[in-house]
């Protein structure tokens, strides 16, 4: 069913709307980063980089990036083991709770923030664990783990079983099949999962408000600096976090388009 | 691209030789060995937490001492349920989470659809790129260029009142929130959607068209029906990702949603059971939104 040129063109328009809905609130952002002004009011008044200066030096802020890259770090990684393990479990074998495992798996990202958050800052409270940057972690872990399970799970399913069997068929023993084989073919799609949780964790704040001690990540930062009056060192900050969240992003979605190996077609 | 196995396997002890072939041999140790972890890790630290906050909801803090007493009773639902405040910010939030569900919908399925069936592979490529890079962009940063756009002194009323018109003021919170929320989520609709359209065989669109069906009764019988699962699957983000926030509406507006006293319940003069019962509505409605989403099929195009 060719789209007639009527309904083509009206598509074309509601698609580059929709594009400019999604970027103009963004490129808002950025001309407010260089305002002279303090105040953001509409049209800016002036040009200045002073903004810059002020956001990039404040020790609060690289002090609170540092915080953000730990707890991203130490998120993925959790989600790195466990997503894994568990997409090879789901998709590789038929077990007695298989379709209720898949299902609570994705519980963390189709609940809302507040209830992960909350049952989480009742747990740790109930056992009289402090909050610290351990408890953040594992707050973006729950989360992070979905996404990593979710990527390693498309490439299993788009990989054809026969190539491990192949393997060892050719002599090589279980670790040797993983090492060179099952290995290589999902090594993109962790890459990619990898980037996407760090992403998510890195940008995550409604959990972390209720997973916090003491420790700052930079969205904590940012939601700081909003409750006060903001001034355009504020959107610094925000270029600063688009810029370093879209790069793993952008990578991510380049790994993931490459398919695994598949019947035949390997 | 597939690595190929050296001609010479490196040498490995008999130990490990014997040990794989074990397992090899148990398929169900296998499965133990891979899911003991993952499923610890679920039930420890997330449903363990799901089941200590629905405990949390049914003690009470003494209004006097302020601790907590450890009677389960049913006195924070009761409290809900006969609140006229409560009621209206659950109604507000669910209210609010429906409408930006519907409006994402409706902005979502003609881009999704252009990239889908319409925009070459290099067009479409890029749109992808071009949709999922603001999804995993800061939060924060969207919530605060709204404020921005929607200030007084801001863009939005910079080009409405010339033509006399006027953006939704801080007394309008529900407005700038419904705008504000069908921002943010609208790549989680569209991603979907897109996904599920692009999966709808040329074949089945060429047999309609072979049966006599124009343009509009293939796209409404065979199109609508087919992406539909798809249009679930990306409203579960955009109605569960409205319905718990608190962020938006304190930087927006002067309205509540159920995070809100969550979260002001939280802090050391809070009351904790209260706070964890008001967090199990949410749960209860997003436990019958996903029963009704698996229903329908969505699950297979999240």
């Amino acid at each position: 069913m060719p789209a007639s040129r009527a309904t083509r063109i009206g598509l074309r328009v509601a698609t580059a709307l929709g594009l400019a809905f999604i970027y103009l609130p963004l490129a808002i952002i950025f001309v407010y980063a260089f305002s002279e002004a303090r105040a953001l009011a509409w049209p800016i008044r002036g040009l200045s980089l002073r903004w810059w200066e002020q956001a990039l030096t404040d020790p609060e802020a690289i002090d609170a990036l540092v915080t953000s890259i730990q707890a991203g770090l130490g998120a993925t990684a959790i989600a790195l083991v466990l997503g894994t393990l568990l997409s090879f479990a789901v998709q590789r074998y038929r077990f007695f709770g298989r379709e209720a495992v898949s299902f609570a798996v994705i519980l963390p990202i189709a609940l809302p923030g507040i209830v992960t958050g909350m049952a989480l800052n009742s747990t740790f409270r109930t056992f009289g664990i402090d909050l610290s940057l351990f408890t953040i972690i594992v707050g973006h872990a729950t989360f992070c783990v979905v996404i990593v399970y979710n990527n390693v799970l498309a490439r299993l399913r788009r990989t054809a079983r026969s190539i491990e069997e192949a393997s060892m068929d050719l002599g090589a023993d279980t670790w040797q099949t993983f090492r060179f084989v099952t290995f290589p073919v999902i090594r993109t799609a962790l890459l990619a999962g990898g980037l996407l949780a760090f992403a998510l964790s890195f940008d995550e704040v409604i959990v972390t408000t209720f997973t916090t001690g003491g420790d700052q990540t930079l969205p904590i930062y940012i939601l700081k600096l909003l409750s006060r009056d903001p001034s355009p060192a504020v959107n610094v900050v925000a270029i600063v976090v688009i810029l370093l969240s879209a790069v793993p992003v952008y990578v991510a979605t380049r790994l993931s388009s490459d398919t695994g190996v598949a019947g035949g077609r390997a | 691209m597939p690595a190929y196995a050296p001609d010479t396997p490196p040498a490995r002890g008999d130990a490990g030789r014997r040990l794989a072939s074990a397992l090899y041999r148990r398929p169900r140790l296998q499965l133990g060995l891979l899911l003991s972890a993952p499923i610890a890790w679920l039930v420890v630290a997330y449903l363990g937490s799901l089941v200590i906050l629905f405990v949390n909801s049914f003690w009470r803090l003494d209004p006097f001492t302020g601790t907590v007493v450890y009677e389960p009773g049913l006195q924070n639902f009761e409290r809900l349920a006969s609140t006229e405040v409560y009621r209206t910010i659950t109604v507000r939030t669910l209210g609010i989470a429906a409408a930006v569900t519907i409006t994402d919908a409706l902005i979502a399925f003609p881009i999704a659809y252009y990239m889908a069936r319409v925009a070459s592979p290099r067009t479409r490529g890029w749109l992808v790129v071009t949709i999922l890079m603001p999804l995993w962009s800061s939060y924060l940063v969207k919530v605060f260029a709204w404020r921005i756009i929607l200030q007084d002194a801001g863009p939005l009323n910079a080009i409405l009142r010339p033509l006399g018109l006027e953006g939704p003021g801080f007394t309008e919170g529900e407005i700038r929130l419904w705008l504000c929320f069908s921002y943010l989520w609208l790549p989680y609709m569209i991603l979907p959607i897109f996904a599920g359209l692009e999966r709808i065989p040329t074949s089945l669109l060429e047999a309609s068209g072979d049966l006599g069906a124009r343009g509009w009764a293939t796209f409404r019988r065979v199109v609508l029906p087919l992406a539909f699962p798809a249009v679930v699957a990306g409203s579960i983000f955009t109605f569960s990702l409205t319905m718990g926030d608190y962020i938006a509406p304190n930087q927006l507006s002067s309205v509540q949603f159920i995070g809100n006293v969550v979260q002001s319940n939280v802090g050391v003069a809070g009351d904790l059971p209260f706070a964890a019962a008001f967090a199990v509505v949410p749960v209860v409605v997003m436990l019958v939104y996903l029963a009704v989403a698996r229903r329908l099929g969505a699950f297979d195009s999240l």
